[in-house]
């Protein structure tokens, strides 16, 4: 790792101060991402922000079938709330299959949602839901927010202070790991308000976590397992690697979706 | 004897280890030590143009930045390969040059080209990185066939067309006309994918010149030190062997990887002596999978013809084995001796040809990994067997009956002779253990819930016991196989055993405690095993190949008789007694039929005080002793995978793995159990998870473990283990060896339950859920078409 500097503010203004200031500076989370990265000498910040000395980024609530959960708010704490367990209980499922109890234990929605892996599972919650990502300059919406893989609208500087997630009816999401990382190699999110249902899918495309419209439009018609089997998935834009190619992630996209939705339908 | 052979007894060594306690290579800190960081190449293969290494040296805690130009002035000798093979035309071995540090060319991304020292593991690293090294690209070769294709680019210049030998074993006309009148032909091609080792704890080493003395300490992860000693000293030049000691302190895990003598152990020493301050050059994970040795990575064709009952008449094999960028220690014998000579496997098989060639590629070098050509023998002959009767339409347990070889020793056509087993009985415990009656009911039963369900066996054989020198020299090893030990017995009664084994893992400590405790009574706390450090313990020649039980210690065996045959003379001179009636028993040395009896301890202690021996003796009580095997020893056994594959993913769960071994005496069932566990775990790894795989440049995907896939806990079944034991004729302890047999019987096994699963035979290594899903949909396809 280059030398660095660390910084622990105990407010949004001061962390936010340190950031303007500092040459390049680096906001710290978990640093389940952000250290492996360093360590490996691919990224160099002068200076680490650390956001979790910040109390109010911390914390779940849940007012009038919204939920907020803090930037800072881990993995497992999502996952063990019994707050998420009753407005989404696909969501505290989602985090409690995130990576190993070590991980889960540090690592957090903001910084997951920051980073934009194309394989993490917290993305494809956020697009399936419609969530909103709140940030100490703006409110922006899941559909804005994700800008290809590894990357956001976020500016430099700007810290992401919450996640709010809208209520939905039922919701499910469905997991297939990659062998060897264990990250998704595809995740398909379904949720479902009134007549209308969102399918997020991550871990498969080129440019990160997306809506698929057969699916949803074939799910809106008919919420159940079977109407998966008419819709054409494509494997253009799908990904490719060692792991799996465009067309089994294709067909893990089908039966991922299929098994989201027979997990609640 | 409660602690003696056959007792579950729990490891001595564990507690230090699950306690944090104990010490490994990188724990070690000595004064002044300053810390080696690699500049490696970025490139598969190319000409080193230039190296500047003038920013790196005016940064910050940099002592020296060295290269391969002064390391190869300073006389240190190119890396060798210990094994000569000759081509069948009688040519010796292409082996290209392997300089410790690169001067002109690099071959495989990794190939190291120069060393910082620095005061820290920090400074190091960061100066490495401003190490400007300029590159002419050549074109790479990565995979096996292509090294071999017309116009390939050419890796060593003494390797034409990068065969390194083309080498046959067997009778090839004998094999032709046996197969071609044969009622029934099962061809094959067959891939032995690429494995990283993956030992736990990561190489590491410790380079101390002491000046004054000009004497070298290496602490080191080795599983040979005094084989490691002498390589370092005969041939790397680094110092002669009385000026060189290699400390070889607890080893987390090898797998053969830890066998060779590496670049960057023979770059510490050197560059120790260039600087005048100890150097410590621990891996992390990332250079371990670019430098450690990679495993197997065989392709080859197959040819089995049967007679109209299904009697095997004749097999015939043509392999092409990766050597990787250069020839590793051991390398040469691993496609060769460690293999084709296990092609008989457990059968009756008059007729067998098998041709190895051997290439360079762009990648890193190939060596032997847990089982060492022994797992590409089985699972080539193991898959054959399977596929036989699936074509034939017979049971592939009674094909494999048929065919089981029920007469020892018998001699193979690949010149082994095996000396006992019970092919059928290790067959019968493990249908039985597996419930094999059961497994339609099994199969239908998933098929309600809409799983494949499937069942594959492997018929394993192996030869162990590595191995009598005059016949390993005999074809071109450069070493003797032998084992030595040293047994001391203490004025107190307590024991030391100095063995040339080396534990990394296998428990010796306890087990070899565990055989003095057996012959002399006393309890295994009594006892300490001594290993590791060519200071301490006479030359010996290390672990590997399941070689310390039916080599290591039988070695220990040969040096307890001579000390036996010592306290029975001292015993019956002190009692007045003919030495033919005493015995050892239950921590006494007794007169047998009286009561006349001295403590263990009072023999020690006579022995050393020498105020009353028979006359002539010499005093003190320890004995050595070098054991040569009369023949390699064979393990063997059956093993049968059940799975259930998803359709729907290709997701395969092992649903039960049944595992019948024949390992002769067991000295600890629960050490054995052990190492069967572990030996599965990495022959599922080999069939499901793991893989090696470059791309076309020459750079490492699966470099790191989110996509190397290292087998979990959840990827594996509990097993259900059996023995069967034939106790082998030809060590005193008539041990076989079982460090290698899980990771050689598993992977036939699992393949052929998946294939049986899902209808399809065509299915490569590592059966991932992509893998298994094509092929699902491949057996669907013509069925589509209809
Ligand atoms: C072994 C392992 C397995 C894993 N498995 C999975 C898995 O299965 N699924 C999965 O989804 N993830 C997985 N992860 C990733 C894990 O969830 C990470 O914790 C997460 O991606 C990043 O969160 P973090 O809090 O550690 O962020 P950090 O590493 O601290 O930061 C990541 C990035 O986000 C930025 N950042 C952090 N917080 C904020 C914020 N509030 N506002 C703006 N920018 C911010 C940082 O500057 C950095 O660029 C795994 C990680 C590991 C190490």
């Amino acid at each position: 790792m280059y030398p660095t500097t660390y910084h622990k503010p105990e407010t949004l203004e001061a962390a936010s101060a340190t950031l303007g200031d500092a040459e390049e500076a680096k906001i710290l989370a978990g640093g389940h991402t952000l250290l492996p990265t360093m360590k490996n000498h691919l990224a160099a910040p002068t200076d680490l922000v650390d956001i979790r000395g910040i109390a109010a980024l911390n914390g779940i609530s849940e007012d009038g079938g919204t939920l907020t959960i803090g930037a800072t708010t881990t993995h497992a704490e999502v996952s063990n709330s019994p707050v998420v367990a009753s407005a989404c209980p696909a969501l505290a499922c989602l985090a409690g299959g995130i990576g190993d109890p070590a991980v889960r234990h540090v690592g957090t929605i903001g910084g997951s949602v920051a980073n934009n892996d194309p394989a993490a599972d917290y993305p494809a919650a956020v697009l399936g839901l419609g969530a909103t990502v709140v940030t100490n300059r703006r409110d922006i919406a899941a559909e804005d927010f994700f800008d290809g893989m590894f990357a956001t609208v976020l500016e430099e500087g700007e810290i992401i202070t919450s996640v709010r997630f809208p209520k939905c009816d039922l919701a499910g999401y469905s997991k297939f790991p990659n062998p060897a990382s264990r990250y998704a190699m595809v995740g398909v999110f379904v949720a479902k308000s009134g007549g209308s249902v969102r399918v997020a899918v991550t871990g498969a495309g080129e440019d990160g976590v997306f809506r698929h419209e057969g699916l949803e439009a074939a799910l809106s018609a008919n919420f159940s397992p079977d109407a998966v089997d008419g819709v054409a998935i494509s494997s253009d834009g799908l990904l490719s690697d060692l792991h799996g190619d465009a067309d089994y992630r294709a067909n893990l996209i089908r039966v991922m979706a299929k098994r989201a939705v027979s997990a609640v339908a | 004897m409660s602690d003696g052979i056959g007792a579950r007894v729990k490891r001595k060594e564990d507690k230090r280890f699950i306690t944090g306690k104990g010490k490994y290579t990188d724990d070690i800190r000595v004064d002044n030590q300053a810390y080696a960081a690699f500049v490696r190449s970025t490139h598969a293969h190319a000409r080193v143009v230039n190296l500047d290494t003038s920013a790196a040296e005016a940064m910050d805690g940099v002592i020296a930045v060295l290269n391969g130009h002064q390391l190869t002035g300073d006389g240190i000798g190119n890396i060798i390969c210990g094994w000569a093979i000759n081509s069948k035309d009688g040519s010796p071995m292409n082996m290209g040059a392997w300089s410790a540090l690169a001067t002109e060319m690099v071959r495989y991304v990794g190939d190291a080209v120069a060393v910082v020292i620095a005061d820290t593991q920090a400074q190091a690293r960061l100066a490495a990185e401003a190490v400007e090294v300029e590159y002419e690209e050549l074109p790479v070769v990565v995979t096996t066939p292509d090294a071999l294709a017309d116009g390939a680019p050419q890796i060593h210049e003494n390797a034409p067309g990068n065969l390194i030998y083309d080498w046959e074993i067997g009778d090839q006309a004998a094999t032709d006309t046996a197969i071609a009148g044969a009622s029934h032909v099962t061809e094959m091609e067959i891939t032995n994918n690429r494995l990283s080792p993956n030992p736990m704890e990561p190489r590491s080493a410790v380079a101390i010149y002491d000046e004054g003395e000009d004497h070298y300490t290496l602490y080191t992860t080795s599983q040979n030190p005094h084989v490691a000693r002498l390589v370092l000293s005969a041939f790397y030049n680094v110092a002669p062997e009385h000026k060189l000691r290699v400390i070889a302190p607890d080893v987390g895990g090898g797998f053969g990887s830890k066998i060779y003598i590496y670049p960057e152990e023979i770059t510490c020493l050197w560059a120790s002596m260039k600087t005048g301050r100890s150097v410590k050059w621990t891996s992390d994970r990332s250079e371990a999978f670019i430098t450690d040795a990679h495993g197997r990575d065989h392709i080859s064709t197959a040819k089995m013809g049967f007679d109209a009952a299904g009697r095997i008449l004749g097999l015939k094999v043509d392999t092409i084995a990766n050597f990787g960028a250069y020839m590793s220690l051991f390398s040469s014998a691993v496609p060769t001796y460690l293999y084709a000579t296990l092609l008989s496997g457990q059968y009756n098989i008059s007729n067998i040809h098998a041709n190895v060639r051997a290439v360079y590629t762009n990648t890193v070098p190939v060596d032997a990994y847990r089982g060492a050509g022994r797992p590409e023998a089985c699972y080539l002959v193991e898959r054959m067997m399977e596929t036989a009767a699936r074509e034939m339409g017979m049971d592939p347990a009674e094909l494999r009956r048929i065919n089981f070889i029920q007469e020892f020793p018998h001699e193979t056509p690949v010149i082994m002779t095996y000396d006992t087993g019970d092919f059928d009985g290790n067959m019968d415990k493990a249908q039985a253990a597996a419930d094999v009656a059961g497994f339609a009911a099994r199969k239908a039963e998933a098929a309600a819930r809409g799983k494949l369900r499937g069942i594959g066996y492997s018929a394993y054989i192996e030869a162990c016991g590595i191995a009598p020198s005059a016949a390993v020299g005999s074809l071109g090893a450069g070493v003797g196989l032998w084992e030595s030990a040293e047994v001391r017995v203490n004025p107190v009664g307590t024991v030391e055993i100095l063995t040339g084994s080396h534990s990394h893992g296998q428990g010796h400590e306890t087990t070899f405690a565990q055989i003095v405790a057996e012959r002399f009574g006393i309890p295994i706390d009594n006892v300490q095993v001594v290993h590791g450090d060519t200071d301490k313990v006479q030359f010996g020649m290390g672990t590997y190949g399941s070689r310390s039980g039916a080599v290591g210690m039988s070695a220990i065996v040969k040096a307890m008789d001579k000390v036996e045959a010592k306290v029975k003379k001292i015993a019956a001179h002190t009692l007045e007694a003919s030495e033919d009636d005493i015995v050892i028993e239950g921590g006494e040395v007794k007169v047998a039929g009286t009561d006349k009896s001295m403590a263990w301890h009072e023999v020690g202690l006579a022995a050393y005080l020498a105020h009353n021996l028979p006359e002539g003796m010499e005093p003190g009580l320890k004995e050595g002793a070098f054991y040569d095997p009369v023949n390699f020893t064979f393990p063997a056994g059956v093993y049968i995978a059940e799975v259930e594959v998803d359709p729907e993913t290709g997701v395969t769960d092992i649903v039960q793995f049944t595992a019948a071994d024949d390992f002769g005496t067991i000295i600890n069932p629960m050490i054995v159990e052990g190492q069967v566990h572990g030996g599965i775990a990495q022959g599922v790894g080999q069939a499901m998870l793991e893989h090696a795989v470059y791309d076309e440049d020459g750079q490492l995907l699966s470099g790191s473990y989110m996509d190397y896939c290292m087998p979990r806990a959840d990827d594996l079944p509990s097993y259900t283990l059996d023995h069967n034991t034939t106790v082998c004729p030809n060590n005193p302890l008539g041990m076989k060896g079982c460090g290698e047999a899980g990771a050689i019987g598993t992977p036939p096994a699992i393949i052929n339950a998946i294939t049986d699963a899902i209808g399809n035979n065509d299915l490569a290594m590592p059966a991932t859920p992509q893998t298994v899903w094509r092929a699902i949909q491949a057996a669907k396809a013509p069925l589509a078409a209809e």
